[in-house]
C-alpha cells in the first residue's frame, strides 16, 4: 500500500517540471508550422496562408545559404578538433605533476573562464584585439603591422576558434582528469619495476587509458557539428566579417527577429533542429553501443 | 642520471602549466588594469597588467550610472528567483527519475520525454512567439520560466541519486517515511556537493544570460546586466561596417573608450564571489554524476 502511495508522490513531484517543459518546449514545437506558411503576424498561425515547401526552396536559392552552411561547419569542426586535443595534452601534462597544492591552484585558474559570459569575454577580447590593444602592441614590438583581427575575414574564424579554446579547455579537462584518476596505479608501479621510463609509461599506460574517453567524447561531439557558437559569434562579429563568420544561428536571428522574415527563419531553424536531432541521436546510439555509455 | 632527467622534465612541465594558467587569466587581468588606468594611457595601448596613471574615474562613472544599477538589480532578482526555481524543479525531477522503472512504472516514459525536450526544439522564432503569446514579454518571468527545467542538471543529480545506497531508503521506509520525507531527510543531506554543483551551474547560467533579455525585454529598465553590457559592446562593434582603415582606427579607438572596462569588471564580481566557495564542490559533483555503471 505504501509503495502505491509513493508512486503517486513520484508523479506529483514530476508534475511541475513536466508542465513547464510542455509550456516552454513542447508548445513552441507546434510553431514549426510557420516554416510552411507565408506567416503574417497580424493573421497569426491559424489564418496565415500555407505555402508548402516554398520557404525551404527560397532558403536554398539564396546565394548566402552555402556560405553560411560552410562557415557553420568549418567553425564547428575546428572547435571540435581543438576542443578534444588541447584539453587532452593539458591533462597529460597535468597528470605528471605530483604536488597537490600546485594542481589545485592550476585547476582553479583554468576553470574560471568557463564561468564568464561571452558578453564579458567579448568586451575583454575587443579590448585585447583592438589596434591599440595588447596583442597589436606586441606585434609591433616584433616589427609587424597591426592587424584588425575582428574586421578581417582572414583572421575572424581563427579568433573565434582560439578564443573558444581559451575559454573552455580548462573545463573540458575535467572529464580527462576524472578518467586519469581511474587508471590503476599498480600499472605504473609494475612498469617502473620493469624499468619503463617516464615517456614509456606515458605512451603505454596513460594514453591507452584515456583512449576510451577520447573516442567517447569524439562520438558525442558529432551532435555539435551545426553548433558553431551563437552567443560568441553574435557578440564578436560585424557586417565586414559576415563572409567568414556568419553562421546558421546568427542568420536565423537576423532574418527572423531583425528583418521579420518569420517563415524563412523558422524554416532554417527547423532544418537545423532536425539535422542536429538526428546527429545527436546517432551519436548517443554509437556511444551506447561501443563505449557502453548511457547518460540516463 | 634518470633522476636528473626527471627533475628537468618536472621543471619544464611546471613552467608550461604556470604559463598556461597565466594566459588563462591574462586577458582579464589586462582589462582589470585598463579599468584602473588613466584614459590616455588606456587608449594608447600602454597598459599591460598593471594600471598606468592609477585612478578610479571609470569606477566613479559606473557608480553614478543609474541604468547600470537598474540592470544589476534585474540580474540579482533573476538569479535569486531563477536559481531557486531551478533547484526546486531539479530536485523534484531527479529523485523520481532516479528510481528504476520497476519501482516506478512510467519512469522511462518521463525520461524519454525529458530527453526529447532537451534534444529537439522548435527553433528561435516559434519560441519567441510562444512567450509573446503567453504575454510574458517585459516580465521577469520571461527570464526564469522558459529556463526553469535545466535538463542537464536533472540528469547530473539523478545519476548521483542513483548511487545512494538502497539500504538507506529501505531503512527510512521501515521507519514509515514517505517519498517526500525520504527525499528531504535522506537524499538531500548527503547530496550537498551535487546540489552545490547544479546550483553553481544554474546561478552562473542565469547571471551570464543576455540573449533572452535582449529579445524578450523591450524596455531598457528590464534588461539584465549582461544584456545592458552587450548593448554597449555590440552597438559600438557593429557600426564598424566600413573598410576605410582610418575610419576603423577612429571607431576602434572610440570603442575602447566607450567600452567601459570598469563595467565589465563590476559585472564579474558576483561570479568571482561565489566561485571559490563552489568550485571545490563542482569537480567532485560532476565526476560523481557523470561516472556510473
Amino acid at each position: 500500500m505504501r509503495s502505491r502511495a509513493s508512486i503517486w508522490n513520484y508523479h506529483l513531484m514530476l508534475l511541475p517540471g513536466i508542465l513547464l517543459l510542455i509550456a516552454f518546449s513542447v508548445v513552441p514545437m507546434f510553431g514549426i508550422v510557420i516554416a510552411f506558411q507565408d506567416f503574417q503576424p497580424t493573421l497569426g498561425i491559424f489564418h496565415s496562408d500555407w505555402v508548402g515547401w516554398e520557404n525551404f526552396e527560397y532558403m536554398f536559392s539564396l546565394p548566402d545559404s552555402r556560405l553560411i552552411l560552410g562557415n557553420t561547419l568549418s567553425i564547428a569542426l575546428m572547435k571540435i578538433i581543438a576542443g578534444l586535443t588541447v584539453p587532452f595534452v593539458f591533462a597529460l601534462l597535468f597528470h605528471e605533476v605530483a604536488n597537490i597544492k600546485f594542481k589545485r591552484t592550476i585547476q582553479t585558474i583554468v576553470y574560471l573562464p568557463h564561468f564568464m559570459s561571452w558578453v564579458i569575454l567579448s568586451g575583454v577580447l575587443i579590448n585585447l584585439l583592438s589596434l591599440d590593444g595588447i596583442i597589436n602592441q606586441m606585434i609591433q614590438w616584433f616589427g609587424g603591422d597591426p592587424i584588425m583581427f575582428l574586421q578581417s575575414n582572414h583572421w575572424f574564424r581563427f579568433v573565434i576558434v582560439s578564443s573558444d579554446v581559451w575559454k573552455e579547455f580548462g573545463f573540458n579537462t575535467i572529464i580527462y582528469i576524472a578518467a586519469l584518476t581511474s587508471i590503476n596505479t599498480n600499472l605504473y608501479e609494475a612498469a617502473a619495476i620493469d624499468g619503463a621510463n617516464r615517456f614509456q609509461r606515458l605512451t603505454n599506460i596513460t594514453i591507452p587509458g584515456l583512449m576510451t574517453t577520447v573516442i567517447l567524447l569524439a562520438t558525442l561531439s558529432l551532435g555539435n557539428v551545426l553548433n558553431a557558437g551563437f552567443e560568441q559569434i553574435l557578440n564578436l562579429y560585424n557586417p565586414i566579417v559576415y563572409e567568414s563568420g556568419d553562421i546558421i544561428d546568427t542568420y536565423v536571428y537576423r532574418s527572423g527577429l531583425l528583418e521579420i522574415q518569420y517563415g524563412l527563419a523558422t524554416a532554417v531553424g527547423l532544418l537545423k533542429s532536425v539535422v542536429s536531432f538526428v546527429l545527436i541521436a546517432a551519436s548517443y546510439g554509437l556511444a551506447a553501443r561501443f563505449a557502453n555509455y548511457r547518460i540516463f | 642520471m634518470i633522476r636528473g632527467t626527471n627533475r628537468t622534465v618536472d621543471i619544464v612541465i611546471y613552467c608550461i602549466l604556470t604559463v598556461i594558467a597565466f594566459l588563462s587569466l591574462a586577458p582579464v587581468l589586462n582589462t582589470l588594469a585598463i579599468s584602473f588606468s588613466g584614459k590616455v594611457a588606456a587608449m594608447s595601448g600602454q597598459v599591460f597588467f598593471w594600471p598606468v596613471d592609477f585612478n578610479l574615474e571609470a569606477y566613479k562613472s559606473v557608480i553614478s550610472d543609474r541604468s547600470f544599477f537598474t540592470s544589476f538589480g534585474v540580474s540579482v532578482k533573476r538569479v535569486l528567483l531563477g536559481g531557486a526555481i531551478n533547484l526546486l524543479v531539479t530536485v523534484l525531477m531527479a529523485y523520481p527519475l532516479s528510481k528504476s522503472n520497476k519501482h516506478f512504472p512510467g519512469r522511462n516514459v518521463y525520461m524519454w520525454f525529458v530527453i526529447f525536450c532537451m534534444l529537439f526544439n522548435g527553433g528561435l522564432i516559434p519560441w519567441y512567439m510562444t512567450i509573446n503569446t503567453y504575454g510574458l514579454l517585459d516580465s521577469i518571468w520571461a527570464l526564469v520560466l522558459p529556463t526553469a527545467v535545466p535538463v542537464f542538471n536533472v540528469i547530473l543529480l539523478m545519476n548521483f541519486f542513483k548511487g545512494v545506497p538502497k539500504e538507506l531508503e529501505e531503512a527510512a521506509g521501515m521507519d514509515g517515511a514517505g517519498a517526500w520525507r525520504t527525499l528531504v531527510t535522506i537524499y538531500l543531506p548527503i547530496s550537498l556537493p551535487s546540489l552545490a554543483t547544479v546550483t553553481l551551474f544554474s546561478v552562473v547560467g542565469h547571471w551570464n544570460a543576455f540573449f533572452d533579455g535582449m529579445i524578450l525585454m523591450n524596455h531598457k529598465e528590464n534588461w539584465p546586466l549582461q544584456t545592458y553590457i552587450q548593448q554597449l559592446i555590440i552597438s559600438v562593434n557593429s557600426i564598424m561596417n566600413t573598410t576605410d582603415p582610418e575610419e576603423i582606427k577612429r571607431l576602434s579607438n572610440m570603442s575602447s573608450q566607450l567600452l567601459n572596462a570598469a563595467k565589465v569588471m563590476v559585472s564579474m564580481i558576483p561570479i568571482m564571489l561565489i566561485y571559490p566557495f563552489l568550485q571545490r564542490y563542482f569537480v567532485s559533483g560532476i565526476v560523481l554524476g557523470a561516472v556510473k555503471e
